[in-house]
């Protein structure tokens, strides 16, 4: 996988995860390019889109694209079940997911794609395995936040 | 202050960036959150400083510019707690990528994390090192990953092994480190950790053949075995995606066996049964099943074949191309294209499917089905095909024909059986996309069509029929132009009428209304114009009756903006005009151009094209090389204007295209056939000129410009030099010479002359005879004889004369350009020379005689004054 999109049907980036070196020009550029493409496709058409000798796999989900861009000798099927799989799990850690949550959580987004895909390919198949993954640092950061609490509720103290 | 409790700030600047009703307003507010984000990162800001990072990924998501936030990414990775450091390789992996050389500041901090105690932030650290590592990281920390391959939480050894992947990415050479490790991985009950190590190994495999047979030795047996149990693995709720248990598992051990297996008999052997079990059991009925259906298919045709499986695995992909989801039908379409090179039969069974999905909605589907009914075309069934192809173009959606019509005319032109066929299937093609037809198509065709000189009539008259219905088709246009050009008297007297031809009556007016209203159309470009004022040029004389119309028609061109088409018009106007006697023969059928010559010079164009691509830009507006070209010879010709015989020998000079296919269809030497061909491939491609042509222009700039000086003082014969151009020119004052009004006799002429040694240097000699023909003593007759006095031979061998005013000159191609040595052979060339000053000047003339001699370049030259007094 070359890089993950997630676009709105307004054509808004929403999560942008690149794995292949892009400068940011041309970042901005294959954005452009494929929203042009794929929010223009009917919704009975295959998700598949063939682009600069690559192939882009996207799903739709309410109002948002899922976009993954992948060799042409790939398994574009697989690619698909993947898209599924982080929409799966991103819609469990959040509870019935929607597009807010991806925008005021972006980077609770991001964690979770990082548990998924490394270096664009898989890492794990089993959604249990993220969800104990990103419990765990979530409360890691929980932990550090009431010890900072407590440390900060001192200070305030002994200021007073 | 408390940096975690404060959240609200990232929430409050996406809402204020949310509510942004323009992009102008948008603009207003991350200009002001990342002033203030500056501001914090020049004091040094710690409490927010996890914050204002958030802040910057999603300014950065938004598209602006964030780099001012990169320090503070490495900052928060230095921190010591796990919030900061999860932040910062968050925003790390998020600004930064491999090529930025702020990257080589974070190596230490991660070799650190690597080695943390926490496996928490050991993952984060190999996270961010998989994602954007450069070269020299993953030089520098691959011991780090390596030693993690073995780390005891499963969990850091998966993230190790896809960081691997990357590692060997970047440095190939550190592939062999990792074989080892990688057998103890793909041994492992961890599905993260199998995965991983499957996709490890599956790249150490593509990366060396070494480590290919090592694992073929070691893994085969339990790779196999791993796929047997996880396909035969009762309900796992962890992993079950729509009843298979982990799909992704599935498919990686396939995509490794799949490497395993090719290109080995043994392999393959051993992972057939499961593999028929896989192609067998698997339920089809959902997006999962089929994924591995599909990766299944591809490892059965890349392995050795094994009995019976390759029918099963085109048997799975006939289903899928029969089935309803567009998915599902893509990736058939696309697993047949390679399926093609293995079983052509069994792919060819499905003809008709595909042929259907060329017709497809879907535009990706219609691309697929495209290139594969392209493979599939053979000489059996092209036909066929093309035809319903050529149906399908007449409905298909314009962004589709572009496309389609490549296809076309690439199938056409490989395979046509008939040159009737091939003939007939680009007239469709031009009659239902011509617009999309590329330039180097219609050109193949017209030569092509003069090399069918038993269809001329017959594509002439279809054409005539065609451009009748489809006359908004530039291309389709342009050939029927010129063929009518050409052809024109066939298509009035139905001339080689086939069999299967309805005959059909057309006037000599009607002819000349085709190219009036395609001339005249607005939407007719430069290059159908110009072709429009030719065909007329050549059916004026083709048609005597017309003559007057078609005065009349070109004359309107004359006041064109065009200055191309104001130029050709005036000619053709004056050769109309003035010069009916020679119109005929100067407007006679292009030779054929032969067809390998042609296909050799179009790949060689493809060699030149930089040079032609220079070379049209230098000269600006002008679409054509061809007209700079004559614009050169032009120069020339206007020091001679003064003294030139008629004034017809100006425009002649420029209209060298026509005066030269006449000439070399009289003469037919190999060299004027040569230059008569440029000038074919010129007409024809006016768009894209010959390779030779156009590398041979700016050479014949910078010789015109030296001829220039040369003959001016002399006098006022234009003397072109390069060989091509030489013949074309001596043509031209042929033709006048020829047709020209010829001075009335006087006497008889009796005596003969004695030959002369004319000119003679050490190492040629050059000897002229001289004969008068009866009736007209102002015209001499001149051979001149080379003979070459070394012992080299002489190739590229040129000879030139310039003579006064009051002679008239005209130099008859050489008999050869190569003149062997020690006076074994001879060149001939015939010289006219006409004397207007007959009895009172006697002729002088200055030779010039260039040739080369071992590949470089001689030139003699010498001035002829011994000449018998009475010539």
């Amino acid at each position: 996988i070359h890089f993950v999109l997630s676009i709105s049907r307004q054509g808004k980036v929403r999560l942008t995860k690149w794995y292949s070196p892009y400068s940011q020009k041309e970042r901005s550029k294959v954005i452009r390019e494929l929203s042009g493409m794929i929010l223009t496709r009917g919704p009975k058409l295959c998700n598949f889109v063939e682009w600069r000798g690559f192939k882009v796999v996207y799903k739709r989900y309410a109002g948002l694209y899922f976009c993954m861009c992948i060799n042409q000798e790939d398994n574009e099927l697989e690619i698909l079940e993947i898209i599924q799989y982080f929409v799966e799990t991103l819609n469990r850690y959040f509870g019935n997911v929607c597009e807010l949550d991806l925008i005021f959580h972006f980077h609770k987004t991001y964690y979770i794609l990082d548990e998924i895909l490394i270096a664009g390919e898989l890492q794990e198949s089993s959604q249990n395995t993220v969800h104990r993954l990103i419990d765990a640092q979530d409360s890691l950061v929980e932990a550090a936040k009431e010890e900072e609490n407590t440390v900060s509720y001192i200070i305030a103290q002994v200021a007073n | 202050m408390n940096p975690f409790s404060s959240g609200t700030r990232l929430r409050d600047m996406i809402r204020a960036i949310r509510a942004c009703k323009t992009a102008a307003e948008e603009r207003a507010v991350v200009r002001k959150e990342c002033a203030s984000i500056r501001a914090a990162v020049s004091d040094n800001d710690n409490d927010y400083r996890h914050r204002n990072l958030a802040k910057l990924m999603f300014i950065h998501m938004l598209g602006y510019p964030t780099h001012f936030g990169q320090m503070e990414c490495l900052k928060l990775i230095a921190a010591p707690g796990f919030p900061e450091k999860r932040i910062g390789y968050l925003g790390l992996m998020l600004l930064l990528d491999e090529r930025q050389e702020v990257l080589m500041l974070v190596t230490n901090s991660l070799k650190q994390d690597l080695n943390h105690t926490n496996q928490y932030i050991v993952g984060l650290a190999l996270c961010a090192l998989g994602n954007i590592c450069s070269a020299e990281m993953a030089r520098d920390l691959a011991p780090e990953v390596e030693r993690l391959l073995q780390f005891r939480d499963p969990n850091i050894r998966k993230k190790a092994a896809l960081c691997s992947i990357r590692i060997i990415k970047k440095v190939p050479d550190l592939a062999e480190n990792f074989v080892n490790p990688v057998v103890s991985l793909l041994k492992e009950k961890h599905h993260g950790v199998l995965l991983t190590g499957i996709q490890l190994c599956t790249d150490l495999c593509n990366h060396s053949e070494e480590a290919l047979e090592y694992f073929r030795k070691k893994c085969m047996e339990g790779l196999v075995k791993v796929l047997k149990d996880v396909v035969n693995s009762p309900y796992a709720p962890e992993y079950d995606i729509s009843g298979i248990a982990d799909p992704f598992l599935h498919i990686r051990l396939l995509r490794l066996l799949r490497v395993l297996g090719h290109g080995d008999a043994d392999a393959s052997d051993s992972m057939s049964d499961i593999l028929a079990q896989v192609a067998t059991k698997t339920e089809s009925n959902k997006n999962a099943g089929n994924a591995i259906l599909y990766e299944c298919v591809e490892t059965i045709m890349s392995i050795e074949d094994v009995s019976g499986l390759r029918v099963l695995a085109i048997n799975i992909l006939g289903r899928f191309l029969s089935n309803r989801d567009n998915n599902i039908r893509y990736v058939a379409l696309n697993m047949l294209m390679k399926a093609v090179s293995v079983d052509d039969q069994a792919v060819q069974r499905h003809r008709t499917t595909i042929l259907e999905c060329v017709k497809d909605s879907d535009a990706s589907i219609r691309k697929r089905a495209l290139e594969l009914v392209y493979l599939l075309v053979n000489e059996s069934n092209v036909k066929a095909l093309t035809k319903e192809l050529i149906d399908y173009l007449q409905v298909s959606d314009q962004d589709f024909k572009g496309d389609l019509t490549a296809k076309i005319c690439t199938i056409v032109e490989k395979l046509s059986p008939d040159k009737i066929w091939y003939i007939d299937q680009m007239l469709k093609v031009l009659s239902e996309a011509g617009n999309h037809v590329k330039d180097e198509v219609w050109h193949a065709l017209i030569v092509v069509i003069t090399n069918a000189s038993n269809l001329h009539g017959y594509t002439v008259r279809s054409l005539y029929k065609a451009i009748q219905k489809s006359a908004d088709q530039e291309i389709l246009v342009r050939v029927a132009i010129w063929c009518i050009g050409e052809y024109g008297d066939m298509l009035v007297n139905n001339i080689g009428m086939l069999n299967l031809e309805d005959p059909i009556t057309v006037t000599e007016n009607d002819a000349v209304d085709v190219v009036e209203i395609a001339i005249k159309r607005h939407t007719s470009d430069l290059t159908t114009r110009a072709m429009c004022l030719i065909a007329l040029l050549k059916l004026s004389s083709r048609f005597p009756s017309c003559s007057q119309r078609i005065k009349d028609i070109v004359t309107q061109s004359k006041g064109s903006l065009l200055l191309e088409l104001q130029q050709r018009s005036i000619e053709i106007d004056s050769i109309i005009v003035k010069h009916q006697n020679i119109r005929s023969a100067l407007v006679e059928r292009m030779p054929v151009l032969d067809e390998a010559t042609f296909s050799g010079r179009k790949a060689g164009s493809i060699l030149s094209a930089a040079v032609s691509a220079s070379l049209s830009s230098t000269n600006g507006a002008a679409t054509s090389t061809a007209a700079p070209l004559v614009d050169l010879l032009d120069l020339g010709a206007d020091e001679s204007a003064a003294a030139a015989p008629t004034s017809g020998a100006n425009f002649l000079q420029d209209l060298l295209d026509v005066g030269t296919s006449s000439y070399s269809s009289q003469s037919g030497t190999s060299q004027a056939q040569k230059s008569g061909n440029d000038v074919l491939l010129d007409l024809l491609s006016i768009g894209s000129p010959p390779p030779q042509n156009t590398s041979s222009a700016p050479d014949i700039l910078s010789l015109t410009e030296d001829n220039k000086t040369l003959v001016s003082p002399l006098d006022g014969l234009s003397l072109a030099t390069g060989p091509s151009v030489q013949a074309s020119s001596t043509a031209m004052i042929d033709l006048l010479d020829g047709f020209g009004p010829s001075p009335p006799p006087t006497k008889d002429n009796g005596p003969a002359y004695p030959p002369i040694v004319a000119f003679e240097s050490s190492s040629l000699r050059l000897m002229f005879n001289f004969s008068k023909q009866p009736g007209s003593p102002q015209a001499t007759q001149m051979e001149a004889n080379f003979t070459n006095k070394s012992s080299d031979v002489y190739t590229n061998f040129i000879f030139q004369a310039a003579v006064p005013k009051f002679l008239q000159l005209h130099l008859e191609p050489a008999s050869s350009n190569t003149l062997p040595g020690n006076g074994n052979g001879s060149i001939t060339q015939k010289l006219r020379v006409t004397n207007s000053q007959h009895g009172k000047k006697s002729i002088v003339m200055r030779i010039r005689i260039s040739y080369k001699l071992n590949n470089e370049d001689v030139l003699e030259e010498g001035q002829i004054s011994n000449f018998p007094r009475d010539l």
